[in-house]
């Protein structure tokens, strides 16, 4: 494979202990020296895990969660395609994939190698699917896992969803967004059907404080570092 | 037009006879030193052919008694019979409560053998469930209601015994889905009970038939319902308060008038003082406070105010204790609080319809003419005061325009039709064909929505196994599993609020920076909510309250020092657009010169003014000025079609001018014109040609362009809430999580951007799409427009802003500007950053 990517100007660079990662306004991030391309909370079939509680909820989220994952590879050429955790709503949703999903998936496997870090949605290894399955992933310094929170000194994780909600004239704006600090990284979830968590919940008080953090919000082609000033709670 | 006329002056009329009336039933009217009114009589007679009928009157005329003498009547004639005769049903609850009251009168006086029961969402389950068993006479309730009872198996026998079905408040019914709800239980009510005839009751519209459709199946067989219309009655005395400080341009506060109100009030034993949205309520109250020198016992009511403070306030209007009550449409309907002798309304009225039921609310007694004092806001607001007033005076009402039944409303009542009895598509098919709304509703759509009920509808086949209704061998389709139809009934309706945040009143425990939480004094929107910082100020619940945070999901706000000015502006405009009929009205008026001496003169001069300097608009073409102002260039135009309307066509005409590279910054508009401002010449390039405003304005922006602007719009994303929510696609409530008070649900903003991508053409994208074209985008309007203006464009390019022009550029920094810019509003915040960062 050639072509690895080139990085912008207008690129957004989040560096962990000497290394740097690209944070991409889809909520991916790419580390171009193992060119790792990383995501984290996929949810597969969230959407039918719904339906079999009776909500019909269009079947799409999946594939168009891969579509997505598909134009990222084409751009990124990764050797390594990343699923943080949550890549699987629930442990029966292997099992609900559809056909052609499957066969997205083998594609990608065809490009990169694919590795599925558990989290705590998805705990078991998938079966029946190309890849590996971890339960962490360290590169460089860096240790990734789907919880934050975890030991070592820097870190990448997902399973908050983090959003962010933004004032401005009179209204307030709610995106997803990257939230890092020189320690720590958490992803915006990825999945088309993962709703976000506000950062000022709770459960982001003991991984940042909030005078040092840095709030990346997904515009629509690019992100936007947002001052901390404008940011509201939910 | 059909019917008869009813004059109430008039005496009996001679094909109405007395004898209609029994014996018992003319010593009662007798004694109380009343006369059976023709109207009355002339329903009577309906009934007694057994005819449906429509009866349209103006407020205090004693309609809801004559659509009921009918039932009266005949059950007192009928001892020891069985089964629901009469069905009643009305949009509130509280007023299916109040005319249980009254009706208790005459039943007690007469001592008639009639039971009447009221059934609303506050009835305790084992008086339903004795309701079931025994079936009182007459039943009084809600639409919600009445499909809930429907979706039964049982309903047949509940049901099938009705001999009248009365609707009550017709013309507020039929413009909702409320109506559409409605409408189609009533086809089932047809069918369960093919014997009932109806009877409508509905205050003055312009055009009944369409109301009259509504009562009847619409089928080849059965006859139009008899339209009875009462004319005259008593003429309201009206006037439009002229203020002695000039009024504003623009603006809703009225801040102005606020001396003459307090005036007002004082000359009257009880004054409602109508406003158009809860903030210019709080707004109001606040300012009459403030020059309340009598302290007079003036209250406040709006719907987001806490109910039990709202009872207080009714228990206290109906005491005679209060000498005004500031007020939303929240008191616009059918309910008597009390003596109330003098209507004000502040802003414009909107519709000439609102306006008489406004009205209605003073003198509730039809030969006494009601008073009420108009209240303009700002110039614009007179001429829509003087307008209405007009319209008043000839009588002329808006009529609403017949509805086109909702998808996502057939949708709900597939599923309850599903949870009564298995059905045979084409004969439910049929079915509902016979309700007005649904009468061109085609197989093909038909199918779709019923595809939906069963699957979703989605193109991907997988969802089979999950079905909420399948069709048996013997074809007929049925509730797949009893959780389902649990789940459709805890769901039934058709109006959704805005989510709301209580709001609650905190105290600061001395010494220390912990707040206490008080009392709950009502609820916000949650989107006013989250535009508040800790530390802002706002009004509510009649006083200036201060934001301090959000805890658990509710608003903690302190009280503030007496004086505290209210940091946040927080009037929208007005809440309902104007009204085709009023702004055709309006456009005449300003045409018109001679039309000019009716007004005030500070209108009056205002007009003559922008007549010297520019060109009045046109009655049947488009006026579009261009002038520089500062830096800037704008482009205003006057197609007087309601905010809502204006924000679409202000939405899709600045992304054409971004296209022509004409670089737009942003637009504002109120319910009269909208203004556009640039960084380009645009009277430049006007004269250029390379803007050529016959087809700046062309009707095409409704197509493609349309559909791209859809794309991230947020007023679509709520449209699509409410269909999901409607639908059943997401519902509100689940069976289990009144236990763990935990919902589970997919933000319908993510579905809708999926289904969109994925399936554009599903049932319920065309639902919303058909709902917003009536609704938030006001679309079908806007069409009208565009095509009445099409190559009519009168263009005046001007070197300073023109009076009229002057009133929505004042909206500029009160409104938000260039609709949704959520990626400018990203842009700045980052921008924020960067001066932080350098600071």
């Amino acid at each position: 494979m050639t072509g690895a990517y080139q990085a912008n100007a207008t690129d957004t660079i989040i560096a962990l202990g000497g290394v740097d990662f690209l944070a991409d306004a889809s909520g991916a991030l790419f580390e171009p020296d193992t060119r790792s391309l990383i995501v984290a909370d996929c949810h597969f079939e969230k959407g039918s895990a719904f339906t079999r509680r009776g909500h019909v909820i269009p079947p799409f989220d999946t594939q168009d969660t891969l579509i997505r994952l598909e134009a990222l590879v084409q751009r990124f050429r990764p050797k390594m395609l990343v699923s943080l955790g949550d890549g699987f709503h629930d442990r029966q949703a292997r099992a609900r994939l559809s056909d052609d999903d499957v066969g997205r998936l083998s594609n990608l496997a065809r490009k990169a190698e694919l590795i599925w870090v558990a989290g705590n949605h998805d705990p078991e290894p998938i079966e029946n699917l190309p890849g590996h399955s971890v339960t962490e992933l360290v590169i460089g310094a860096v240790t990734l896992r789907h919880e934050p929170g975890g030991a070592g000194d820097f870190e990448i994780a997902g399973h908050l969803h983090p959003a962010a909600k933004i004032a401005g004239r009179g209204r307030a704006v709610r995106r997803r967004c990257f939230v890092s600090d020189s320690r720590r990284c958490i992803l915006p979830a990825f999945g088309a059907y993962t709703g976000g968590l506000n950062i000022y919940d709770d459960a982001f008080a003991p991984l940042f404080a909030r005078d040092s953090w840095r709030i990346y919000a997904l515009g629509r082609e690019r992100l936007y570092a947002i001052a901390p000033t404008l940011l509201l709670a939910d | 037009m059909t019917g008869r006329y009813c004059d109430p002056t008039s005496p009996v009329m001679s094909d109405a006879p007395l004898d209609l009336l029994p014996p018992a039933f003319r010593d009662w009217f007798a004694a109380r030193g009343w006369q059976p009114r023709p109207h009355q009589l002339a329903l009577l007679e309906a009934a007694s052919r057994h005819a449906s009928a429509l009866l349209v009157a103006p407020t205090g005329a004693g309609k809801t008694l004559a659509g009921f003498l009918p039932s009266l009547t005949r059950l007192a004639r009928k001892r020891n019979r069985k089964g629901l005769h009469t069905l009643y049903l009305s949009p509130l609850k509280a007023l299916a409560v109040d005319i249980a009251r009254n009706l208790e009168a005459p039943i007690r006086d007469m001592n008639l053998p009639i039971r009447i029961e009221t059934r609303t969402g506050d009835t305790p389950a084992h008086k339903k469930a004795r309701q079931k068993v025994s079936p009182p006479d007459i039943l009084l309730t809600t639409p919600e209601q009445l499909s809930l009872l429907l979706s039964h198996r049982d309903a047949s026998d509940f049901f099938g015994s009705l001999d009248t079905i009365i609707l009550d408040e017709l013309h507020a019914l039929v413009t909702s889905k409320r109506g559409d709800l409605l409408s189609l239980a009533l086809a089932r009510l047809w069918q369960l009970a093919p014997q009932a005839r109806m009877v409508g009751l509905s205050a003055t519209v312009r055009e009944p038939d369409i109301l009259a459709r509504f009562l009847v199946p619409q089928d080849s067989v059965t006859p139009p319902a008899d339209i009875v219309t009462l004319v005259g009655g008593a003429r309201p005395r009206i006037a439009l308060l002229e203020t002695a400080r000039a009024l504003p341009l623009a603006g809703h506060t009225a801040l102005a008038a606020m001396g003459e109100i307090y005036h007002a009030i004082q000359g009257h034993r009880l004054s409602l003082v109508f406003v158009n949205t809860r903030m210019q309520a709080e707004f109001v109250f606040q300012e009459l406070w403030r020059i309340n020198e009598d302290s007079l016992p003036i209250a406040l009511h709006h719907g987001s105010l806490d109910a039990t403070q709202r009872r207080k306030v009714e228990t206290a209007m109906s005491g005679g204790q209060l000498r005004a009550v500031v007020c939303t449409s929240t008191l616009d309907l059918g309910i008597d609080w009390g003596d109330v002798d003098c209507v004000i309304n502040v802003g414009a009225p909107k519709g000439a319809s609102r306006l008489m039921q406004r009205i209605g609310r003073a003198n509730h007694r039809l030969d006494e003419p009601s008073k009420a004092l108009l209240v303009p806001a700002n110039r614009f607001e007179i001429l829509e005061c003087r307008a209405a007033l007009d319209a008043v005076e000839e009588a002329a009402q808006d009529t609403p325009d017949p509805r086109i039944g909702a998808l996502d409303v057939l949708a709900q009542h597939i599923l309850g039709m599903a949870c009564a009895d298995p059905f045979d598509a084409t004969m439910l098919f049929e079915e509902v064909r016979r309700a007005a709304p649904y009468a061109e509703l085609t197989r093909p759509r038909f199918d779709a929505v019923l595809d939906f009920v069963a699957t979703g509808g989605y193109a991907l086949k997988n969802y089979d196994r999950f079905a909420r209704i399948r069709q048996g061998t013997d074809g007929r389709w049925r509730v797949a599993n009893p959780r389902t139809a649990q789940q459709y009934r805890m769901n039934i309706g058709t109006i959704i609020e805005a989510t709301m945040m209580k709001v609650r009143l905190g105290r600061m425990v001395k010494g220390t920076d912990t707040l206490r939480g008080g009392r709950i004094l009502g609820e916000v929107e949650d989107y006013f909510a989250e535009t508040l910082a800790p530390g802002d100020t706002f009004i509510f619940a009649g006083e200036v309250l201060r934001f301090e945070g959000i805890a658990t999901n509710e608003v903690i706000a302190t009280r503030t020092k007496p004086g505290t000015d209210p940091k946040i502006p927080s009037w929208a405009g007005g809440k309902f657009p104007l009204s085709t009929f009023l702004a055709a009205r309006v456009r005449a008026m300003i045409a018109d010169p001679k039309e000019w001496k009716k007004l005030p003169q500070q209108a009056s001069d205002w007009l003559a003014t922008q007549k010297r300097k520019s060109l009045l608009p046109p009655q049947d073409r488009l006026l579009v000025e261009t002038y520089p102002r500062g830096n800037r260039y704008y482009l205003v135009a006057y197609p007087f079609e309601g905010r809502l309307a204006h924000q679409t066509l202000g939405m899709l005409l600045t992304r054409r001018l971004e296209r022509l590279r004409l670089k737009p910054l942003g637009f504002v508009c109120n319910d009269y014109a909208l203004a556009i401002w640039g960084m380009s010449d645009m009277s430049a390039a006007i004269e250029s040609g390379r803007l050529d405003l016959n087809a700046f304005f062309a009707r095409d922006m409704l197509g493609d362009e349309l559909e791209e602007w859809l794309d991230e719009s947020a007023l679509m994303k709520r449209t699509f809430r409410n269909v999901a929510i409607i639908s059943g696609l997401t519902p509100r409530r689940f069976p289990g999580d009144e236990k763990t008070g935990r919902q589970m649900t997919i933000s319908t903003d993510l579905i809708y951007d999926v289904l969109r991508r994925h399936q554009p053409d599903h049932i319920l994208l065309q639902a919303a799409r058909e709902d917003a074209a009536t609704g938030l985008l006001d679309l079908k309007r806007l069409s009208d427009m565009l095509a009445r203006v099409e190559g009519k464009i009168v263009h005046k390019g001007l070197s300073h802003v023109s009076p009229l022009a002057v009133s929505v550029m004042l909206e500029i920094g009160r409104e938000a500007v260039y609709g949704e810019a959520a990626e400018t509003i990203l842009e700045e915040a980052e921008a924020a950053l960067m001066d932080e960062a350098l600071a």
